[in-house]
């Protein structure tokens, strides 16, 4: 399992990779192996705002629906158009190709509440101990 | 407690209960318990019955047969007599293979294809009804059947619902099934939606100017073609007058398909109806099924279930269950609907009849209900003191209004054998007290036409008198 | 690469093995024809007589030629596909797979019931108007309740038609309120349906026991909440033993007491809803009255209710007039509504009466009796072989968990898979969602002890395989028609129809 250091963690288990104003948002290696085969995920449009915790979208497997929270308050800038045709790239390539939206960060200092690496890699040590 | 019966007493076994006295006491001592109703223990003894259910039986083949035949004696039913009735259930030609293929035990006593392995028999004959509901629409996804056409026009305007935020008002046609429109109004009468109903014009068809205005700031608008007034609807002139409106088409006369314009190739999103027309007995309103097919773009916010195409782990097309997240079972109080089931085994039977019935099969129903229809109208235009209300083009049904009340007329023709129609003033009240709906199929020949037209020339002259 | 098959010594052929049969449409040839009609015995009208061009179609595209051999075929060849409960036990715990009398079939096949059309006028429908007279009265001795609706169809319509009662006669004493409660071991309708009636869910927490816990409840009961809605016996088979408590909690806050009736196969004929203080039950007639399943449909779910929701019932219901006439009445202003077109799926009602006549009072307590037992049995025989996740005495069905096979990588999911191999439609599995990996069992009355013992012969066999030869059960199952299926292909690009 892999957990990128440049990148910021919620407890949804959604990760936040901020490059200026820009965040890239998608969900984790842990969620993606949690879920299973990733057969659908359901994007905001363009253009909607959204605030930090606001349920950003859906993503199914065959047999599960998961609500996602955008961890982060802005401007939705760009969705993941490939992943209509691929879903399973969430499944290959979470980090990657598999990210699911762009935000315009309207607040910055947000980024600072969410978990960094170590502490994600902690906290889910915690939750697969249940 | 003296009156119950001892379950080890081999006098109480019964036919469809397999285990007895010998069976219950072995297993009594595998458990590890003196009596079954120590198995009970747990249901507390002060909700427990002390007696028997106060109800008849139990009986033996040959007296439920006697008291059930004796019950469907007192029906006059379109065995002894001629019916035209319609409204929504049709005698159409009901194949002789299709019950008897329905009966195996492979269809008849499985159950929901849960798990694809054993159940591929159900799976991919749900996978080729879907196909025909597609072929007969002109649109791309069918789902795999619904309760019946009533409750599937209640499902597509909770689905057209969902696409549009913030609207609250559905545009429905007044000469939609008047059950169709009162089941919808009870689906949604905590929804916080409102019904807007648009009556027609002089030719039976939908008021366009009224439909025009009212749906402007709706968010789905249906149509029912042909209507319960027997007309069809002009869809192109709907889709106009109704714009980027999520349209919904409602066909509760399902073998219409076989002539009509599909509702797909006008610029409608959703078709809905009943397909109890393609061979089903009427059997005094159900089972019957309900059929929905949506525009490709509508396909995850399709309520009940959906069969798709796969491979298994050898590379075999295989059929399973699919897009399941959108059902009650995962996603519960969030779903598209609460519906748990299909009408599997209808939906089996309407799949027999549109590929024994197949290309050619459809249309000729078709064409025959439409001639035949044509020439029932005929003959009755020919009576003087008959009137067809309505002038608009009509597939195999009709109204007819004469001088007299209705119920007095009908009573007349069923002196004459004659199951005469359907009353509309129970419907639609004060000014169709006259009126009654005629309905037509490749079943009637043109000497019981004939007798209809000549039987209603003299009810009519009998009340003159 | 091969597989090796392994065909378990126990194996009987439910289902034809390896087989596919081509779509009706691939078998289709231009020319072909499955029907004849009369010939056409009126003057033809030209088309544009018939109607305008703009409303006519031109052939149906694709649609198929074939003839009554190439149908019949088809389908039988189809049927051979699918196991069934006529070729053996079917243990879906809450589904009631039973016998399925072919009285019943027989009977309602009766021209006058088959043919008998939904728009006559009463005077000449009276026999069908008096069977659903007294289907309810037997429905209302069942119930021990005062009015059955017959109207809706199935098990998820007779739900929101119970909460849009409930609804509606809470509205009219002033507050519709807000919540319905409802169990995390519930059926998944149970929320959908709460929500079409205009409600949000609250879930309640069970007990170690797996019931509802009653200070829990009595927390939850505020006055925004509208009705509890509760299995009995619960999901996991235990009986809520505090049933009548429950009910006097709702009660004293003007709550109501929802049924879901899918396990009534486990009392009928034993105890009574109404006597547990029940308000509103639903009966799955599928289930415990015998009507065929086929394949996923049609079944029927009338409602039964308490005395204050009696006047909010669809209409039309069936009354009788004193000289013993029947006649449809329209006549209650506070009737939530029509729940479906016609008189409900008239025909499975019969079906589900004739049941209940073949069993009588002696047979119906009977069915419970030796449902119970029939379980009980199934859970001393699979116990140690099968983790019990809870040990509450339970009732008609049992269920356990894959907790003991986990550790050699085998799920619950391979298990199931596995039983075909021995010849056994797998329980259901991974419900109810509060037991981790569950398998649920539920063998009805109908079987016999030695199909009972061939099945838990096989389940012990498959604890045994788990431990020693893991894989040939995680790539189950191996002999039926088709082995597992791709299902993430499909939801990810979904084929819905054949097309050319």
């Amino acid at each position: 399992m892999s957990t990128p250091e440049d990148n910021r963690y919620a407890k949804s288990h959604e990760y936040v990779h901020l490059e200026g104003n820009v965040a890239t948002i998608g969900i984790t290696d842990y969620a993606q192996k949690e879920l299973g085969d990733v057969v659908f995920v359901e994007l905001p449009q363009v253009g909607s705002e959204l605030e930090a915790a606001d349920e950003l979208g859906s993503i199914e497997s065959v047999k599960a629906v998961s609500e996602l929270f955008s961890p982060v308050s802005g401007e939705v800038i760009e969705i993941n158009e490939a992943l209509a045709d691929n879903p399973a790239l969430v499944n290959t390539d979470p980090y990657g190709d598999g990210w699911m939206i762009r935000i315009r960060v309207s607040d910055p200092t947000e980024i600072d509440e969410l978990m960094t690496a170590e502490e994600y890699e902690e906290f889910i040590e915690k939750e697969s101990a249940h | 407690m003296s009156n119950l019966p001892d379950p080890l007493d081999s006098s109480n076994s019964h036919r469809y209960i397999s285990n007895a006295g010998e069976d219950i006491r072995e297993m009594l001592a595998t458990i590890g318990v003196d009596s079954i109703d120590r198995l009970f223990e747990s249901i507390p003894a002060d909700v427990k019955l002390s007696g028997l259910l106060d109800i008849p039986g139990p009986w033996s083949e040959i007296e439920s047969r006697r008291w059930f035949r004796g019950l469907a004696a007192r029906n006059v039913t379109p065995v002894d007599h001629v019916s035209f009735l319609g409204g929504g259930a049709y005698s159409h030609y009901q194949p002789a293979m299709i019950d008897q293929l329905l009966t195996r035990s492979e269809f008849l006593t499985s159950y929901t294809p849960y798990q694809p392995e054993v159940s591929q028999g159900t799976l991919q004959s749900i996978f080729e009804y879907q196909t025909h509901q597609c072929l007969l629409t002109g649109l791309d996804v069918a789902n795999a059947s619904l309760y019946d056409g009533s409750t599937a026009l209640c499902e597509a305007v909770l689905l057209a619902e969902r696409l549009v935020k913030g609207k609250t008002k559905v545009v429905l046609a007044k000469s939609i099934h008047p059950h169709y429109l009162q089941t919808v109004r009870t689906y949604i009468q905590n929804l916080g939606l409102e019904v807007v109903e648009v009556g027609w014009g002089a030719d039976g068809r939908i008021d366009l100017d009224a439909l025009r205005a009212a749906s402007a700031d709706s968010f789905a608008v249906a149509v029912q073609s042909p209507n319960f007034l027997g007309v069809l609807e002009d869809y192109d002139a709907v889709a106009q007058a109704t714009g980027t409106i999520t349209k919904i088409a409602v066909v509760a006369e399902a073998t219409s398909f076989g002539l009509v314009t599909p509702p797909g190739q006008h610029g409608f999103d959703i078709c809905v109806g009943e397909g109890q027309a393609w061979g089903i007995p009427t059997q005094f309103g159900g089972p019957y099924v309900g059929f929905m097919v949506v525009r490709e773009a509508l396909k995850r916010h399709m309520p009940g279930r959906l069969v798709g195409e796969t491979v298994d782990v050898d590379g075999r097309r295989a059929y399973v269950l699919t897009l399941a997240t959108r059902e009650q079972h995962i996603r519960r109080g969030k779903a598209t609907s609460n519906i748990c089931t299909n009408e599997a085994l209808i939906a089996l039977a309407a799949n027999m009849y549109l590929s024994l019935m197949g290309k050619e099969g459809l249309r000729e129903v078709a064409l025959q209900c439409a001639q035949k229809t044509q020439y029932l109208r005929r003959k009755l235009q020919a009576i003087s003191a008959v009137e067809l209300p309505f002038a608009g083009p009509v597939y195999n049904e009709l109204v007819v209004r004469t001088p007299f009340a209705a119920e007095e007329i009908l009573k007349d023709l069923e002196h004459e054998k004659i199951l005469g129609g359907i009353p509309l003033g129970q419907f639609f009240g004060a000014g169709h007290e006259r009126d009654f709906l005629v309905a037509v199929t490749e079943l009637h020949t043109r000497e019981q036409l004939d007798q209809y037209a000549a039987a209603l020339s003299a009810a009519i002259s009998r009340e003159r008198r | 690469m091969t597989t090796t098959v392994e065909e378990p010594t126990a194996q009987r052929d439910v289902a034809q093995k390896s087989a596919t049969e081509p779509l009706i449409f691939e078998r289709s040839k231009r020319g072909r024809r499955g029907y004849q009609l009369p010939t056409l015995d009126v003057p033809e009208a030209s088309l544009d007589e018939l109607m305008p061009a703009a409303l006519r179609r031109d052939e149906i595209k694709d649609e198929v030629e074939v003839s009554e051999v190439d149908v019949i075929r088809h389908f039988t060849r189809l049927s051979k596909l699918n196991v069934s409960i006529d070729a053996g036990l079917y243990p879906l715990g809450s589904c009631t797979m039973k016998h399925n009398p072919r009285i019943n079939e027989e009977i309602a096949r009766t021209p006058g019931f088959a043919h008998s059309h939904p728009m006559q006028a009463e005077h000449q429908v009276q026999g069908n108007l008096e069977l659903l007279w007294h289907l309810e009265q037997t429905l209302k001795e069942i119930f021990g309740l005062p009015r059955v609706t017959l109207q809706p169809v199935a098990g998820a319509h007779g739900e929101l038609t119970g909460i849009l009662m409930v609804h509606k006669a809470l509205a009219k004493s002033g507050n519709a309120r807000k919540y319905i409660l409802i169990p995390d071991s519930a059926h998944g309708t149970n929320p959908a349906s709460a929500a079409f009636a205009g409600y949000e869910i609250r879930e309640l927490k069970s007990n170690n026991r797996g019931t509802v816990d009653l200070s829990a409840l009595e927390q939850a009961v505020t006055e925004d909440v509208a009705a509890l809605m509760i299995t009995v016996p619960n999901t996991l088979g235990v009986f809520e033993s505090e049933i009548k408590a429950m009910a006097d909690i709702l009660h004293a806050k003007g709550a109501y007491l929802y049924c879901d009736g899918a396990n009534l196969n486990s009392f009928v004929g034993i105890a009574r809803p109404g006597d547990m203080g029940i308000d509103v039950i639903h009966s799955n007639l599928h289930k415990t009255f015998s009507t065929p399943h086929g394949g996923g449909g049609p079944g029927a779910g009338p409602v039964g209710v308490s005395e204050s929701l009696m006047p909010f019932v669809p209409t039309p219901t069936v009354e009788r007039n004193e000289d013993g006439s029947f006649y449809l009445d329209y006549n209650h202003p506070d009737s939530i509504g029509r729940v479906r077109a016609f008189n409900g799926n008239f025909n499975v009602l019969v079906r589900a009466l004739t049941y209940m006549r073949s069993m009588g009072p002696t047979g119906l307590r009977r069915i419970a009796q030796l449902a119970v037992l029939n379980a009980n049995y199934i859970r001393t025989r699979l116990k140690g072989h099968y983790h019990l996740p809870y040990d509450a005495p339970t009732l008609h069905e049992v269920v356990f968990s894959d907790k003991n096979q986990v550790p050699k990588d085998v799920h619950t999911l391979d298990i199931a898979k596995r039983l075909m191999d021995y010849g056994f439609h797998p329980p259901t599995i991974y419900f109810p969602l509060i037991v981790s990996g569950a398998l649920m069992i539920e063998p009805t009355e109908s079987e016999p002890k030695e199909e009972l013992d061939a099945f838990c012969d096989a389940m012990i066999a498959i604890a045994g395989e788990c431990q020693e030869r893991p894989e040939l059960v995680r790539s189950a199952p191996h002999t039926t028609p088709v082995r597992r299926l791709d299902e993430a292909r499909a939801a990810r690009q979904p084929v819905l129809r054949w097309k050319k």
